[in-house]
């Protein structure tokens, strides 16, 4: 029976991409981080075996499945072994994308959401600048009407796939005095004059992820640049964090799991006075509430799941399950890496990759902080 | 409360008057229960006339089931009761008396006990636990031998719920000391038996419940008493621990938030330096990390609850919520003494009664350590 709240189908999906991740983003996991990279292609494979487009419709080329196939995604991406690779999907599927698909017009579909899909174009998603994050309310990136479109000067900064992508979903300011009445979507193409990638910053984690610093200098984009309604980017950009803070836990606590099992495949094997460590009592414990806690934080996220794939609008339980997946997977990746010991500690194993990439979740999305202030709100306090 | 794909109309509507009967009989007498450190034995034969023992059993026996998800529901509404002895000694009657006198019992003990129990006009309590022997169930001294057609029983029990004023007690005695766990049989004790003898014992919380310790000197009870084969006792009481745990998280989980809502109620009651105490920022954040954490220990539960009523035997899942649960309730329960500040502290405010109430959750039906051995268990260590 399949493991609620997904079905067979969804499972014979999980395998699928199983197979996939394992043949070919696996194995190359190593080269990757040590490149600091990974080629393009990548998006272009995925295209081609439909993953890119699981839940988007099948009349631009999506695969017309519900929301729990992108949750199968997010998760089986857990498994290539990088987490900059796995985040850089996910900005595509379920970040930058989606916008297009519920906001957008069929000519801004016809143009940018089909090639998403495919892999042809890739996307990145311009919310946060140097000075605001999640205080969107505060960016300063403006968008200035003139004939025949708008000018839009600026920066954003922390952009992953920012690099490499063909198009960005760009948050801007086209009313400085209206507050968050005053901001607008724009989807632009990356080779628009005074589109600039200013810098590749480098990250403690998420290495083979490209993250970059953009400056738009009097780029100048059309009148049909601009995605949903002027003045709704900001309700419309708050639609998307609830898809981003999702994915980005379903993602993280499947990932949180893969530690758990190396942990638990290592305290089996590795032997001190006399007996695998895993049969000394404190070891096993901290396993078990290592177990315990990825179960909690994951059936939340199912619950959120479920509810979204219902049809729900469910804020709050997205936000509780940004907070906890992130908060656990963090804590199960150090005690992971403390099983392991030196060899935790060793560059030359990946258990240190996964505590140095855990640890963006607890920042990105909306840091736990953030997710405690929405959290609070909601219940009123 | 939110219950994905689990709970159906009827549940719902059973909630409702569950909650209604707990909030005009019970919690409005909390206060004068806890007060008199116990509540009026006519409430079984007020429970029992509304049907609440029966839900998860078949009429044949007297109840209106089986439903297990009804009973769940049943549980979770009479943890909002406002004093855990009253809901523990509900529930031991409910779910440990009667369940086990229910599965392991014949046609005539069912007529004898069970659905007299079940109309709550006998009263039920298990006795498992010795002064030497908890959830090491192997360990317990408690001896049963035979005599003609009957038995004697020598020996002793203790922390028995109901124990003190229970009309019957489902005791588990060795029958065969040399057998290990297979020399343990369970009997059915009329308190009235001679040699039988209860006191009281006096605990930091759970005041209301009538929890005793329990002496067996000579007890002479028929063979007609013996609840299962011989030699069949441990297995018993294993097979019972996955409902007996999920019941308890269930508990924890409705108990936690309603100690919740008693500590945000206060905390935007109650101003200091100009405005709610809730409304500080760390307050804020504490509230949300708590929501969070009751949220995520609902869906553990809910899972477990889901799969242990599609047949499956979910004892990693049911042992991951009974140790989950009864963590965050305590938790809750200690910030709730938190932000009461000084009130926190007084015997006049519930919220040190949540407090003692709760600390009992890591330590009843197998301590978290045991949840840990019996996880760790379940994964090979």
């Amino acid at each position: 029976m399949a493991r609620w709240p997904f079905s067979a189908e969804h499972d014979e999906l999980r395998r699928s991409i199983r197979a996939f991740v394992e043949s070919e983003l696996a194995p190359h996991a190593e080269e990757w981080e040590a490149k600091e990279d990974f080629p393009d292609s990548v998006f272009t494979r995925m295209g081609e075996l439909g993953f890119l487009g699981l839940s988007y419709p099948e009349e631009y080329g999506g695969g017309g499945g519900d929301y729990l196939c992108n949750v199968v995604l997010g998760e089986e991406m857990s498994r290539c072994g990088s987490g900059g690779v796995a985040m850089a999907v996910a900005v595509q599927t379920d970040m930058a994308v989606p916008p297009i698909l519920k906001f957008g017009t069929e000519e801004q579909k016809q143009r940018y959401l089909v090639p998403a899909l495919t892999g042809e174009k890739i996307f990145c998603l311009g919310i946060t600048e140097p000075d605001a994050g999640s205080d969107v309310q505060n960016i300063q990136t403006t968008a200035t009407k003139v004939d025949g479109g708008w000018v839009i000067n600026g920066r954003k900064i922390f952009i992953t796939n920012g690099r490499r992508a063909h198009a960005i979903t760009l948050v801007a300011k086209t009313d400085r005095g209206a507050g968050h009445h005053g901001i607008s979507l724009f989807v632009v193409d990356t080779d628009a004059p005074g589109f600039e990638v200013a810098r590749t910053l480098h990250k403690v984690g998420m290495l083979t992820s490209d993250t970059a610093e953009l400056t738009f200098t009097d780029m100048f984009v059309p009148e049909e640049a601009l995605l949903g309604k002027e003045g709704e980017g900001f309700y419309n950009i708050s639609w998307e964090l609830q898809g981003e803070r999702l994915i980005g836990a379903a993602g993280t606590i499947e990932g949180a799991k893969r530690m758990f099992e190396a942990a638990l495949a290592y305290a089996n094997e590795r032997k001190t006075f006399g007996k695998p460590i895993g049969k000394h009592q404190v070891i096993r414990h901290a396993l078990a509430d290592m177990a315990t806690e990825v179960e909690a934080a994951q059936q939340l996220v199912y619950m959120a799941a479920w509810k979204v794939n219902n049809g729900e609008y469910p804020v709050r339980e997205i936000s509780m399950a940004k907070l906890l997946t992130g908060e656990v997977a963090w804590k199960v990746a150090d005690k992971a890496l403390q099983i392991f010991g030196g060899y935790g500690y060793a560059m030359e194993f990946p258990i240190q990759r996964g505590w140095r990439d855990s640890r963006l979740i607890r920042i990105g999305g909306g840091t736990d902080e953030v997710m405690r202030e929405i959290i609070g709100r909601m219940e009123g306090l | 409360m939110s219950a994905p794909d689990l709970f159906t109309s009827d549940h719902e509507e059973l909630r409702r008057s569950v909650r209604a009967f707990v909030e005009k009989e019970l919690l409005a007498n909390a206060e004068a229960w806890e007060a008199d450190e116990s509540f009026p034995r006519e409430m079984f034969r007020r429970v029992g006339e509304l049907g609440f023992f029966g839900m998860k059993y078949p009429e044949d026996v007297g109840g209106s089931g089986p439903d297990a998800l009804a009973d769940a529901v049943v549980t979770e509404e009479f943890a909002r009761c406002g004093s855990a002895g009253v809901s523990s000694s509900l529930g031991a009657h409910k779910d440990l008396a009667c369940l086990y006198v229910y599965n392991f019992g014949t046609a005539e003990q069912h007529a004898r006990w069970l659905s007299p129990a079940l109309e709550g006009r006998l009263v039920g309590a298990l006795g498992v636990t010795e002064p030497d022997a908890g959830s090491d169930v192997a360990g317990i001294m408690t001896r049963a031998r035979r005599d003609g057609n009957d038995w004697i029983i020598d020996g002793a029990k203790t922390f028995i719920t109901n124990g003190a004023w229970a009309d019957f007690v489902v005791v588990a005695a060795k029958t065969d000391p040399e057998a290990g766990h297979k020399g343990i049989t369970l009997f059915v004790v009329d308190t009235d038996t001679p040699g039988f003898e209860a006191r009281r014992i006096r605990m930091l919380g759970w005041r209301t419940g009538n929890t005793g310790e329990i002496s067996l000197q000579g007890v002479r009870v028929p063979d007609s008493a013996r609840l299962g084969d011989e030699g069949s006792g441990f297995y018993a009481i294993m097979q019972n621990f996955a409902w007996e745990r999920l019941i308890m998280a269930l508990g924890q989980v409705a108990g936690a938030e309603r100690t919740y809502e008693l500590a945000k109620s206060y905390a935007l009651d109650r101003s200091a330096f100009g405005r709610p105490v809730g409304k500080f920022q760390v307050w804020r954040h504490r509230f949300a990390d708590m929501a969070t954490r009751i949220e995520a220990g609902r869906a553990l539960t809910y899972n477990a609850l889901r799969m242990y009523s599609n047949g499956e035997d979910p004892i990693r899942e049911v042992a991951m919520a009974k140790m989950y649960t009864s963590e965050v309730a305590f938790h809750v329960a200690d910030e709730c003494v938190q932000v009461h500040g000084g009130y926190g502290y007084m015997m006049e405010f519930p919220a040190q009664r949540a407090w003692r109430d709760s600390r009992l959750g890591p330590i009843g039906g197998g301590t978290s350590e045991i949840m840990k051995e019996v996880i760790g268990k379940t994964y090979g260590l």
